[in-house]
């Protein structure tokens, strides 16, 4: 089902604004250039928060985001500054 | 004034290189994180919030925060009542609670029983965790010195990594310097 390397996941489902982005940015200054940071979140807001942190934060990308049934899937990776 | 007189060769290069120097410096600045810097003065529950939610959201977006805390947003730093923030149930007219019934005692710990049930329910972040979070970060929290004697407050109050002993000058200098600046 995982149609991206997934280096390592990130559960924050159940939690809320500002956590998801703020608990992925601590995540993915643990990675390497390279590695995706795959983000399973429930707050609808995760959609466009990441979107808009992953496009303003130097190092990071957004690899790809899946609008599921409960659950928001999010897909970052880290580059190279 | 205008003059006859033609600028050399001489001047020109001159002028070309003192204007690349200046360049050469601006560019410079840009490796510089953005920063941001906070003043946080009330101590309420609900206004707790926004100052501790911007801070560690600017420092996911790799911004260098710090929030300076006077007067009762002192109480946002002090362990201990940081966990007992209270919402008036005077004031606010969107409270379903008239002012006339909202100044009767014991009305404030009704309200602010209903926001931390909110809260609970919704999955919010307490103020004990945001703080955490934003020291994790490297969010800079200062205690204004003076409210600190002025509440009679000790160092020990305060989590573990909150900055003490400064005041409205740190606060000045970290506005001055920083790209973005609220007082909340």
């Amino acid at each position: 089902m995982t149609e991206h390397d997934v280096t390592e996941t990130l559960d924050v489902r159940g939690e809320n604004c500002p956590m998801p982005v703020v608990k992925t940015s601590q995540r993915v200054d643990g990675l390497v250039a390279g590695d995706v940071l795959e983000v399973l979140a429930t707050d609808p807001g995760s959609m466009t928060d990441l979107a808009g942190w992953a496009e303003t934060t130097d190092g990071v990308e957004l690899v790809d985001q899946d609008d599921g049934e409960d659950v928001y899937t999010h897909y970052v990776r880290k580059v190279a500054e | 004034m205008s003059t006859d007189t033609e600028p050399t060769r001489a001047d020109l290069a001159a002028r070309v290189d003192e204007l690349e120097a200046r360049v050469a410096e601006l560019d410079d600045g840009d490796d510089d994180p953005p920063k941001l810097s906070l003043i946080a003065t009330k101590g309420t529950l609900d206004m707790a919030y926004p100052p501790l939610i911007l801070a560690s959201t600017a420092a996911a977006f790799g911004y260098e925060v710090t929030v300076f805390h006077t007067f009762w947003g002192l109480d946002i730093l002090h362990e201990e009542r940081s966990k007992n923030l209270k919402l008036s149930a005077v004031g606010n007219p969107n409270l379903p609670v008239p002012n006339a019934v909202g100044s009767l005692p014991g009305m404030d710990r009704l309200t602010t029983r209903m926001l931390r049930k909110k809260i609970a329910d919704n999955d919010t972040a307490t103020i004990q965790e945001l703080v955490e979070t934003g020291l994790e970060m490297g969010v800079e929290f200062q205690a204004c010195q003076m409210t600190v004697d002025l509440f009679g407050y000790d160092e020990a109050d305060f989590y573990d990594g909150v900055t003490t002993g400064v005041g409205a000058a740190t606060a000045i200098r970290d506005m001055a310097d920083a790209d973005i600046q609220l007082l909340v």
